[in-house]
């Protein structure tokens, strides 16, 4: 295992005021393997609670978007900053409080043995630990099956937000990341870049606060938008030749 | 008396295509409209006009292209040109969006860094 890494975590919140202390006094608690290094930087993406204000009370370190961009915006603007500012690993992580901050050295593990560019955390590899709906799993089913059709690749957790990126991953996403819903997306970008996607399996919570960001009754635009974001983006990166990887 | 209606009508066809054009290149002057998107109106005037100054052009054309009533080609060419005009908007749209984020992206990075820098 490489002894130095640098990690940031980026944990985007949108009006998660109930949890954003008690998660970053957790990631301060929790103890990583000795030469990792683990800064933590939640994105405000306009929350309109008190999100901010807590974020500036207590001191923690923060981006404030100055207007709504969504998960995808607010994750790259994570992924930005960490590769201008030479982290080598950048790990995506929910600020509701649903990606516990101890399972962090798996995902580590599988991007400092150089197994993976892009580790994945999981929580179906195992079945352990809070495991959603059935009609989510079945939306992540097809995802998975849609994923493996056309790139080859098996993720079973496509929709999970906790994954770490390697530079390489980093340098790719700093350019292009999908705006809306884009999990499952960005396993394709990643794979037809010739990225190695891994999973991790990882233990989950329910949510502490705030809500998902794929509400119930958006599920049918949720499953035609990321439909239609995959094979249009397929379509861009098999035909076009265009590589986002400069 | 048939011919004198249809004098006063195509006078005011001439003079409202005038006008039209008049107000475009007004607001192209004031920089208020960028050239780019100012090319579809400066053609959509000069059909205009075109078609003011010729009267049998619309009946000569429809003819041509084997349409029996002739005002149905107006229909046609406008509503055609409109969805066109929609797409275009739609892909100017999606650019400013791209592009909105990334200085959004941009400012609160600075941001950041500016605040990291006046804490030390």
């Amino acid at each position: 295992m490489k002894t130095n890494l640098k990690v940031l975590l980026v944990i985007p919140c949108f009006n998660e005021e109930a949890v954003v202390l008690s998660l970053f006094k957790e990631i301060r608690k929790t103890v990583f393997p000795s030469g990792i290094v683990v800064d933590a930087l939640f994105i405000n993406d306009c929350s309109t609670d008190g999100t901010r204000k807590v974020l500036l009370e207590n001191k923690i370190p923060f981006i404030d978007l100055p207007v709504n961009l969504g998960i995808g915006g607010a994750v790259q603007t994570g992924y930005k900053y960490a590769w201008r500012h030479g982290y080598d690993v950048a790990v995506q992580m929910d600020g509701d409080g649903q990606h516990p901050p101890a399972e962090l050295h798996k995902l580590l593990e599988l991007i400092a043995s150089g197994e993976a560019d892009v580790a994945i955390g999981s929580r179906y590899l195992t079945g352990e630990g809070f495991q959603s709906s059935s009609l989510r799993r079945t939306g992540i089913g097809y995802f998975k099956w849609l994923n493996r059709q056309l790139v080859g690749v098996t993720v079973c957790d496509s929709t999970s937000g906790y994954r770490a990126l390697n530079r390489q991953a980093l340098q790719l996403v700093a350019s292009y990341y999908p705006d809306e819903y884009p999990e499952p997306e960005a396993i394709v970008l990643y794979a037809m870049n010739g990225l190695k996607v891994r999973e991790a399996p990882v233990v989950m919570r329910e949510r502490q606060g705030g809500t998902s960001s794929i509400r119930a009754h958006k599920t049918v635009y949720y499953m035609f938008k990321v439909s239609l974001g995959i094979i249009f983006l397929y379509i861009r990166l098999k035909f076009n030749g265009k590589r986002y990887l400069l | 008396m048939e011919n004198v209606i249809s004098y006063r009508l195509q006078i005011i066809a001439i003079v409202t295509a005038l006008c039209f054009m008049f107000f475009i290149f007004r607001l192209i002057a004031r920089g208020k409209l960028r050239e780019e998107y100012s090319f579809i109106w400066i053609t959509c005037t000069a059909l205009l006009l075109l078609f003011s100054f010729w009267r049998n052009g619309l009946e000569i054309i429809a003819h041509l292209l084997g349409i029996y009533y002739a005002p149905s080609l107006i229909f046609l060419g406008a509503i055609f040109a409109i969805v066109i005009f929609l797409v275009h908007l739609s892909v100017v749209n999606s650019r400013q969006h791209q592009q909105i984020k990334d200085l959004a992206q941009e400012m609160a990075i600075l941001k950041k860094k500016l605040e990291d820098e006046n804490q030390k």
